[in-house]
């Protein structure tokens, strides 16, 4: 690893201070991905500003604002405790669910909630400093457009990035239209829409989102919605567990009392994209129609249908079209086949 | 700063450099190695082997490393230094830390707790797995100078001190469950990993005590205070932990037992 300096920010203002007058210092939070990616020489930071003693951890309902009545997670808050948290199993079990997916017990007890959103991709080109890739070295080409690209995107890719975006958290977070909530550099607030946090690779795939340098992530805000008993999310991966995901899809229905009809429907899948992949044409299907496996069909046909898979991953366009249904289904039933 | 710092390899270093790898001696020479990134670099790669393949290089291990102690490392060896107080199984530390040093080193290296191990280095096997104020995490992506007034509790810390059946060898200790019960299912082979399973098993009590889901908790949104885990349970909830000679039956036996408190059968039976 290279040397680098180490403090500890006393305040949001001095964490975002110290990071606004140098562009090589990083936040450190659980360190999970950054002291891994240090170690693999892909992070090169020359200091270090461990933000864990900020006091925004907090998980507290909202009771002002465009969120009123919905639940605020703190940006600092550990994995662990919002998946564990009462108002968030009760209220939003879809964010518990895939929280709990992902990564170990020992991680999930270390990573923060902003930490986990700006986790870098898992592409191994990207991992590997005598590959190229244009996400670590701009203009250094994409190893895995034309290399071995089983794990990589069907949605949404550039000639320069092939990469996907690994989260499970952030799935679950893209589908119930999560808020993100920024400290700026000078120390103004500003809230990111979920669906605008993350970018797709385009030309600049080193820009994994729309945060700018020395910008904190203080909370996340999950709006107040009508998801809770159904909803789902299905993680498909090569091992059962301790695995990225494959594929994953985040479904949540709600359905008219009387009858079965679909009053809204979200559905964000992982392991597809760039960023967490809202399926936006099978949603929209959906609105209106009876929840029936046959529907849920043919709005996973449609979604699937504009899918651009590449050499290695044409299964991810049969997988996905098959977890789409699965995970609907599952919502539909409170969480069971 | 060491005198040491900038000073270019001397001619004996050069000519193990040049032996070990022939090809790389010109560019690494031009791109500024020093003499103290080059010691580094050795002893990195593990001083037996080389010695082997250089007499020049017993030589050289002997020079730099004489006389260094784990707590007394001088001052040239560490950049960035951290100055750190923290509490490991139950005594006060206090050390200076270079800022890249992780806990997993700190403990292995500096502060003679070798129970914790290196399996990978990068989060992926769970053999580093410590308790920090309480809760499982790894010590190999934890920066020990994050654990400023932090408790840490290894391998070496599960035991209790004092009076009781002695498992421990002479010290009286006696075995936490989780170790007696290891043993009692063999829920090891070569033994490699379990520092890190025991630790993390003992943490994973904690949580189901404390009611917390997993990934194949029926529903999540039932919170009902401690939960009796099956099986998978323990399985899912193991997932960070992992065992190349493949134990998992008899570490699933082993937990499940302290977990309920009910004796459970081993999985194995002794050859007639
Ligand atoms: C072996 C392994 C398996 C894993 N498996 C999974 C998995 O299956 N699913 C999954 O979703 N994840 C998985 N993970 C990833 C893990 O979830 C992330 O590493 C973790 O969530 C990152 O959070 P952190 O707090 O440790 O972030 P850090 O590593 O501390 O930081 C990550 C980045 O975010 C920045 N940052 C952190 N906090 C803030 C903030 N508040 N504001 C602004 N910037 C900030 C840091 O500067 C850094 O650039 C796995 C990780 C490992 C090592
Ligand atoms: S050594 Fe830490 S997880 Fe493998
Ligand atoms: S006992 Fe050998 S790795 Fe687990």
């Amino acid at each position: 690893m290279r040397p680098f300096t180490y403090t500890r920010a006393k305040d949001p203002a001095a964490a975002t201070q110290a990071l606004a007058g140098n562009p090589t210092a990083r936040f450190l939070a659980g360190g999970t991905n950054l002291i891994d990616l240090m170690k693999e020489d892909v992070e090169r930071p020359t200091a270090l500003v461990d933000i864990t003693n900020l006091s925004l951890a907090e998980i507290k309902p909202i009771t002002a604002g465009a969120s009123k009545g919905g639940l605020s997670i703190g940006g600092l808050g550990k994995n662990t405790e919002a998946a564990n948290h009462p108002l968030v199993r009760q209220h939003y079990p879809l964010l518990s669910q895939a929280i709990l997916a992902g990564a170990s017990g020992q991680i999930r007890n270390m990573a923060t909630n902003g930490g986990n959103l700006l986790q870098r991709t898992r592409c191994p080109y990207f991992y590997e400093v005598s590959m190229p890739c244009n996400k670590r070295a701009p203009g250094s080409g994409c190893g895995a457009l034309e290399g071995i690209n089983r794990l990589h995107a069907i949605f949404g890719w550039s000639e320069k990035c092939v990469a996907v975006y690994p989260s499970d958290m952030a799935i679950a977070l893209a589908a119930l239209d999560a808020v993100v909530r920024v400290r700026t550099a000078s120390g103004q607030e500003r809230s990111i829409p979920f669906a605008d946090f993350h970018r797709l690779p385009g030309n600049t795939p080193e820009q994994d989102t729309n945060l700018a340098h020395g910008e904190l992530i203080t909370a996340i805000d999950l709006p107040q919605n009508r998801f809770a008993d159904r909803s789902y999310y299905l993680k498909v991966r090569d091992r059962a567990s301790y695995a990225f995901a494959l594929l994953s899809v985040a479904a949540a229905l709600e359905v008219s009392e009387t009858g079965n009809r679909i009053v809204q429907a979200r559905i964000a899948m992982g392991g597809v994209a760039h960023k967490p992949w809202r399926a936006l044409t099978a949603e929209k299907m959906l609105i209106g129609q009876e929840a029936t496996p046959a529907n849920f069909k043919r709005a996973a046909d449609a979604e699937m249908a504009a899918a651009q898979p590449l050499e290695h991953n044409k299964f991810k366009v049969e997988l996905g079209n098959r977890s789409i249904v699965l995970a609907l289904q599952m919502a539909l039933n409170g969480g069971k086949a | 700063m060491d005198q040491n710092e900038n000073l270019d390899l001397s001619d004996d270093e050069k000519k193990l450099f040049e032996d070990l790898m022939p090809e790389d001696l010109t560019e690494i020479l031009d791109t500024g190695v020093n003499r103290r990134h080059f010691l580094k670099l050795m002893t990195l790669a593990g001083g037996g082997v080389l010695a082997a393949q250089s007499a020049v290089a017993e030589q050289l291990f002997t020079k730099p490393i004489s006389g260094a102690m784990p707590e007394e490392l001088s001052a040239a060896a560490i950049e960035n230094g951290v100055n750190l107080a923290l509490n490991v199984n139950g005594s006060a530390r206090k050390l200076t830390v270079d800022s890249r040093m992780t806990l997993l080193d700190t403990l292995r290296e500096r502060l003679d707790l070798t129970g914790s191990k290196k399996g990978c280095d990068h989060g992926q096997c769970g053999a580093c797995t410590v308790l920090v104020n309480g809760q499982r995490v790894l010590s190999c992506l934890t920066l020990a100078a994050s654990c400023e007034g932090k408790t840490v509790k290894t391998i070496e810390g599960l035991a209790q001190t004092g009076t009781g059946r002695s498992r421990a060898g002479d010290s009286g200790a006696q075995l936490h469950p989780m170790q007696e019960a290891f043993l009692k299912h063999d829920g090891f082979q070569c033994g490699f990993c379990t520092p890190g399973q025991i630790c993390s098993a003992v943490a994973l009590l904690d949580e189901a005590r404390r009611g917390d889901a997993s990934y194949v908790t029926e529903n999540v949104r039932r919170k009902t205070g401690p939960v009796q885990l099956s099986t998978e349970e323990i399985r899912e909830r193991m997932s960070g932990n992992l065992c190349r000679c493949g134990a998992y039956p008899n570490i699933v036996a082993a937990i499940q037992e302290v977990h309920s408190g009910k004796p459970v059968e081993q999985t194995f039976r002794f050859s007639a």
